[in-house]
């Protein structure tokens, strides 16, 4: 219970820390502050391979994405050098969007009671050593069966969860594709002259001297 | 008697230990590193400092010490000082679930944990903060420069340092460190996973940020890359983590593809075990210390297009291959 | 990206290990230079003790890099310092400034001011480093070298017999160096040479004169 109140107040410290830095770097060691204490969150649930994808997706991939994007393009600037605050105009629809937001997981909590439900809680529910054999990887002496598994992840990822899992997949897929649609635009003439060769290369080989 | 102790004293006796030979095996690699290179350049290295310069360790930690430490006026001060702390505490960190040889109640490690290999992939992948952090906190334009290498290397070279590690495991069906080992007794890892031993090899000298690929303290172009601004213990603490880092990914190479502390007569002896396990971290030690006697520097382009058009392709082949071959002979 | 060549290195690399070491271990082994190399100065003296310099403050005009400051007095008969009218009151040359290019040698009318092959002069503090007479002056018992008997400048192989006997160190012996305070005499009459294979070439330092 205590390290969970530690955690959790570490977490909200943080969260807000990340809102309410002037610096994005600041913002940035905030969230990750803040992903480190998820990930330690998930351990004392016994979610080791969460915890552990927690930590190598968001703060070892997306995180440092973010730092490097913000060392890129200069973080000098503040906020307020970006010209006038929009904050006024948006926070209506922000709260609004806020309080629904606050509404549909409250719901979801409530209704989560119930194993075969699906609710949020879901993946929580997912009963030891279910049937399916779909999984290539042969289970790991002593772990099959304990909550939170790598097998019964896999599994339950692969079952129960296909559909959102591949819609999820999907999204991220059309996002990337975009991302190359927007990125690598240009004729491939172009493009090749850009990158071409600076130095080159000479006819003979050298040879070292002796 | 050691039954008697409550465990978090013994994680923490545990931990005081193999935190001292940690930090000692990191200064006489240091050593091994100069010495090593001199040799390789017709010169004898340091040799002033005790018999064979062997204390020169110490007297490099006295003048770190001793230096002053300097905060440059257009630096973040909070993060400046944060990210040698994060670049040292990610590094050590491995060594929590790090298993050196087996002994009678399992392997001698001060944590056995399922997801060994997950862990020590995700501290890993937290010591880049140290390095971009500490570049972009300097408010210079070279360590600003080195961090942003810094960052698309690692990103780029952890990819397929992935890749190459899915496959031992998928072959292991573990992610323990231990299992893994355990899953080499017939044959170790690096018959079956060739490939992605090799493609291993090359992205953890990539993720070290070694020669040839330390394009991030690339002293011909960016001075000192990310660290150029510090000095003084700060610096020293970088200097720890790169080598640490160089010794983690070592004993990661021998764990996952070399057998760990297999070899001749080792079950049921820990101790030599652990002289393999320590025969065949020191080989990689050597591989890298010679790899930096040799190669010139990468260009950056030609870096970048190696890792993704060469390593990852390869990686997720490899992947491929192995998960077809697991799935249907085992 | 040629593998070939990459294992080819790593051989090359592997191989040097166990090669012989250019190392020569300084301090403790030192190799003989040229004996006309230029170090320390030093200011002689006539055989029969008296300084060489008359003031003239020709050398504080030759040297390119103003490092030496001459301050003349006249010599009166009680206190006769050179045999001419004036002798150097104050005489400092600041080995800081100093190129060591040998001019204020060569300006010399009385072969005073000479370049000795000494050069471990290291020292803690910038005013140690500014020699005034009580550094330079060669004591009496110390000898006073062998005058030269040519002016310097004539034919190159000349300038290698001028240089050979202008110091007072003998150069067949090596030379006289001071490391943390001891004197140390080195190189047994042999030359140490690196080669790029690592071995050293020995020669006698006789063959050395004669303009090399
Ligand atoms: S050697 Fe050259 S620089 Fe030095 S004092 Fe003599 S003239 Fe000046
Ligand atoms: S050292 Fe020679 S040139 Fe200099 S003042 Fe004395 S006599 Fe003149």
């Amino acid at each position: 219970m205590a390290v969970f109140v530690i955690l959790a107040v570490a977490l909200i410290a943080s969260a807000v820390g990340v809102i309410s830095a002037k610096n994005p770097v600041h913002s940035v060691v905030a969230l990750l502050t803040n992903f480190a204490a998820l990930a330690v969150l998930y351990l004392t649930l016994s979610g080791e391979f969460l915890a552990m994808i927690q930590m190598i997706v968001y703060s070892g991939a997306i995180l440092i994405l973010f730092v490097f994007v913000i060392a890129l393009l200069g973080a000098g600037t503040s906020v307020g050098d970006l010209g006038p605050n929009r904050l006024a105009k948006v926070m209506t629809p922000a709260v609004i969007v806020g309080a629904l937001a606050l509404v549909v997981l409250g719901y979801a909590l409530l209704h989560a009671q119930n194993p075969s439900g699906g609710g949020m809680l879901g993946a929580a529910t997912i009963l030891p050593g279910s049937q399916s054999q779909i999984a290539a990887v042969t289970i790991m002496p002593g772990a099959d069966g304990a909550f939170g598994s790598i097998a019964d992840f896999g599994r339950a990822l692969f079952t129960t969860y296909l559909l959102p899992f591949e819609l999820t997949a999907f999204v991220l897929l059309i996002a990337v594709i975009g991302v190359v649609v927007l990125a690598g635009g240009g004729a491939p003439e172009r493009r090749k002259a850009a990158i071409r060769e600076p130095i080159a290369k000479p006819k003979r080989r050298m040879e070292p001297t002796r | 008697m050691i039954e008697a102790l409550p465990l978090w004293l013994l994680v923490a006796i545990k931990s005081l230990v193999l935190l001292i030979i940690v930090i000692t095996l990191f200064a006489y690699t240091m050593l091994a590193e100069r010495k090593v290179l001199a040799y390789m350049q017709l010169r004898v290295g340091p040799n002033k400092v005790g018999p064979w310069g062997l204390l020169q360790p110490a007297a490099d930690a006295l003048k770190m010490i001793f230096k002053e430490d300097l905060t440059p006026s257009s630096a973040d001060p909070l993060i400046y000082r944060l990210a040698p702390f994060i670049a040292v505490f990610t590094a050590l960190l491995a060594y929590a679930v790090i298993p050196f040889s087996q002994g009678e109640h399992g392997p001698w490690s001060i944590a056995n944990v399922n997801a060994g290999i997950l862990f020590v992939f995700a501290i890993t992948s937290m010591g880049v903060y140290g390095i971009s952090l500490a570049g972009w906190a300097s408010g210079s334009k070279y360590p600003l420069l080195g961090s942003v290498r810094a960052t698309a290397q690692m990103i780029s070279y952890e990819l397929a340092m992935t890749m190459s590690v899915i496959g031992v495991i998928l072959q292991a069906s573990t992610t323990s460190l231990s299992g893994i080992v355990e899953a080499q007794s017939r044959m170790w890892f690096i018959v079956p996973q060739f490939l992605g031993f090799l493609i291993y090899i090359i992205t953890a000298v990539a993720e070290t940020n070694r020669v040839p690929f330390d394009l991030v303290e690339a002293e011909s172009e960016l001075v000192a890359g990310f660290h150029t601004e510090y000095s003084g213990l700060r610096f020293g603490l970088f200097f720890i983590a790169e080598y640490i880092n160089m010794i983690t990914v070592s004993c990661l190479a021998t764990l996952l593809f070399l057998g760990g502390w297999s070899g001749p007569g080792s079950s049921g002896h820990p101790l030599l075990g652990l002289l393999y396990f320590v025969i065949k971290v020191f080989a990689f030690l050597f591989f890298y210390i010679w790899l930096r006697g040799t190669l010139p520097r990468l260009r950056y382009d030609r870096l970048m297009a190696f890792g993704w058009k060469v390593l990852l392709p390869l990686a997720t082949l490899n992947l491929l291959v192995t998960a077809i071959v697991v799935a249907l002979w085992y | 990206m040629n593998i070939i060549a990459i294992f080819k290195g790593l051989a090359t690399t592997f191989g040097y290990m166990f090669r012989r070491k250019a190392t020569i271990d300084y301090p403790f082994v030192k190799r003989a230079h040229a004996s006309r190399f230029h170090g320390l100065h030093e200011l002689r003296r006539y055989e029969d003790g008296m300084e060489r310099c008359i003031g003239c403050e020709l050398c504080q005009i030759a040297c390119p890099a103003n490092a030496i400051t001459v301050i003349g007095a006249e010599n009166t008969p009680e206190d006769r310092h050179s045999p001419g009218e004036r002798y150097a009151f104050r005489y400092e040359i600041d080995e800081l400034r100093c190129i060591f290019c040998g001019m204020c040698e060569e300006a010399c009318p009385t072969d005073a001011i000479t370049l000795t092959p000494r050069f471990e002069m290291a020292n803690y503090t910038r005013n140690s480093l500014i020699y005034d007479k009580s550094k330079l002056l060669v004591p009496a018992e110390y000898g006073v070298g062998e005058a030269p008997h040519e002016r310097p400048g004539g034919l190159p192989a000349d300038l290698g017999e001028v240089a050979r006997i202008k110091s007072t160190m003998e150069p067949e012996r090596g030379y006289l160096a001071t490391w943390r305070g001891i004197d140390i005499l080195t190189s047994e009459g042999k030359t140490y040479m690196p080669t790029p294979a690592g071995g050293e070439l020995v020669r006698e330092p006789e063959k050395l004169k004669g303009g090399e």
